[in-house]
């Protein structure tokens, strides 16, 4: 092809056939089909802050507010999040601190341990040539398929042999597996860390060990950044494992705890729950600042992290 | 040529000792989350498949009935209804909710403003609640009593539909997740995008390509990997959907049976009628059925995917 009508036909084929605009060179969109597409964002991103709204503005309001027919997208004439506050706070005994808590413990140390167990087998799997490795990664491969829930009633069962269920421990041991992070950390390593830089450690006297510790594991810290959140996520949000395992109130996370309320506050109908709705909204508000918080402040990490899976 | 072998024998005891400690560092490595995995996969899968063998009965006490229970799981209504649910759920679902995504995703990569990043930010935050807080806040914003859709359909004088009714549950509940996890699909794909290598989109410009033909014949095509990898995740947590649908039974008085999906019936039988056996035998055809769909899928489309090759 010659240069010359090459070079109209882009130009052509630019004006006439993209109504949206051209692209400047990086593939950004110019000016002109910026606000179409701009407000079709709004419109999706109102879409999916309508709820937040909703908690926000509802968290406000007392009993008589939720339930006087007011707007309930809009604030009521009081605004009682202090009042609000205070009731769940000492709601029960203050029992919502001690969920908040125990979210927490549970997100906290399920979520580093999975994350460890996870880094270590990654790694040897993406590092060593050992006996069996080819059939514990496809039998790994497979278990990422397994449905957790499927896990939970046996898990259950086993527990309840061996006097487990209703500790903490019910809650945290089944949280440390998870083969999906093992998955991601393995293809993460296997480009991450290269056999050269290992076998010149190796030459220079270092053991396997401090070399993982010393070379391997600054490498890997995206990776590791991004299994932790998943974990914690996972764990923060799980609500069939810990509403199977445990039936004291006193151990519930908070997803089982607000669950709990909700079916009390529904049982009782609009008329004798309706004390108990207004902290229940507020409760929700207050258990998923956490996370979004912690979202915010490593979104440097997690954004690239999050698609180490679903790259080649 | 004596250097030489004696280079060689060193070199082959080397590579021989260090296959050794291959094994055994490589072990050490994978050993502790292979300690849990069998522990906490492994050994409760065979546990589930033993329960699931036996029969507890008034009269008999528990008795080994071979595959008893999965016989009566599969021409058992709730549980046959369940799993048609969760397969219709997940037909359309999943198609929708990569939709959504992968729409979102080709927006924000080409809108590169503050306002884009911004809002990527607020489309991914749904991801960051629990899907109980999740299913509780759409339950509140349904209502009749709390909720904006009277408000809103009142000024164009129509009646709200009901997402809490029979009719409709499907519905509210599609909105629910497509809500909590377009957003986390989003980032995926969006990152899967801006590893494209620019140049490509110049090349076809050049061959007078337009925007469009850019997203459908080189944006599409190369982050299908990534699609798929979606695909695989929603079809897994489809298939045990449990979470939403327990908490807007509450709220949606009688449109959400115990039977409504697998995982709920599985749940029902074990905990509210203490039927382990059965339930064990419902959880573990559930995990198959799951397993072999997901596996079937990715057998299917194994040459363009990326995730088994």
């Amino acid at each position: 092809m010659s240069t010359t009508p090459v070079e109209t036909t882009d130009l052509t084929t630019r004006a006439l056939t993209t109504p949206g605009g051209g692209t400047t060179r990086d593939g950004a969109v110019r000016l002109r089909g910026r606000i179409p597409l701009s407000i079709v964002l709004a419109a999706l991103m109102v879409y999916f802050l309508v709820p937040f709204w909703w908690l926000i503005v509802n968290s406000s309001k007392s009993s008589a507010g939720l339930f006087g027919g007011g707007s309930a997208l809009w604030f009521a004439e009081d605004v009682n999040y202090l009042e609000n506050l205070s009731q769940l706070f000492t709601y029960g005994g203050g029992i919502y601190l001690r969920w908040i808590g125990n979210s927490a413990l549970y997100a906290v140390v399920g979520g580093v341990g999975a994350t460890a167990l996870a880094v270590l087998a990654g790694y040897g799997f993406a590092k060593y040539r050992f006996a069996g490795r080819r059939v514990s990664f496809a039998i790994l491969l497979g278990a990422v398929m397994v449905p957790t829930t499927a896990l939970v009633i046996p898990t259950f069962m086993l527990f309840a042999q061996v006097g487990w269920t209703n500790t903490i421990w019910a809650v945290i041991f089944p949280t440390l597996l998870n083969p999906f992070g093992v998955y991601l950390m393995h293809v993460y390593a296997r480009d991450a860390v290269p056999d050269e830089l290992l076998d010149a450690a190796r030459v220079d006297g270092s053991g396997e060990f401090r070399s993982f510790f010393t070379v391997a594991l600054p490498l890997l810290r995206p990776a590791i950044v991004t299994v932790l959140l998943l974990s914690v996520v996972a764990s923060w949000n799980n609500y069939f494992l810990p509403l199977v395992m445990l039936s004291n109130n006193q151990l519930f996370p908070v997803t089982v705890g607000i669950g709990l309320w909700q079916s009390t506050a529904s049982t009782y109908g609009a008329a004798g729950g309706q004390s108990l709705w207004s902290i229940i909204i507020l409760g929700s508000l207050v258990s998923v600042i956490p996370l979004i918080i912690a979202f915010l402040t490593l979104q440097r990490y997690w954004q690239g992290g999050l698609a180490i899976g679903a790259l080649k | 040529m004596t250097v030489h072998s004696d280079n060689a024998v060193a070199r082959k005891r080397r590579r021989l000792s260090r296959s050794q400690r291959h094994n055994l560092t490589g072990w050490m490595f994978v050993g502790p989350f292979g300690v849990i995995f069998l522990a906490l996969l492994v050994l409760p899968i065979g546990y589930a498949l033993y329960l699931s063998l036996f029969q507890k009965s008034l009269i008999g006490g528990t008795r080994f009935v071979w595959f008893g229970n999965y016989l009566k799981a599969f021409s058992d209504p709730s549980f046959l209804s369940g799993v048609g649910f969760v397969i219709s759920f997940s037909l359309v679902l999943i198609p929708l909710q990569m939709a959504i995504s992968l729409a979102i995703a080709l927006i924000l990569d080409v809108l590169v403003t503050r306002f884009a990043r911004f809002a990527r930010l607020m489309i991914f935050m749904p991801y960051a609640i629990p899907t109980v807080i999740g299913a509780l806040m759409w339950g509140f914003l349904y209502s009749k009593n709390f909720g904006p859709l009277g408000e809103f359909f009142g000024l164009f004088g129509a009646t709200a539909p009901d997402f809490l009714s029979t009719n409709l549950i499907f519905w509210g509940l599609v909105n629910v997740v497509t809500w909590q996890w377009a957003g986390y699909y989003m980032i995926i794909l969006f990152a899967a995008l801006q590893g494209i290598d620019p140049t490509l989109y110049e090349a076809a410009r050049i061959d007078g390509a337009s925007q469009w033909q850019i997203v459908l014949r080189i944006k599409i095509p190369l982050v299908a990997p990534a699609l798929l990898l979606i695909l695989v995740f929603a079809l897994i947590g489809t298939l045990q959907f449990f979470n939403e649908p327990k908490i807007l039974q509450q709220l949606a008085a009688g449109a959400i049976p115990d039977d409504f999906t697998p995982n709920m019936y599985a749940y029902q039988q074990a905990f509210s009628l203490a039927n382990y056996n059965y339930g064990s035998a419902i959880s573990f055809a559930l995990g198959a059925v799951v397993f072999v769909c997901v596996y079937i899928f990715l057998f299917a489309t194994r040459k363009r995917g990326s995730f088994l090759s």
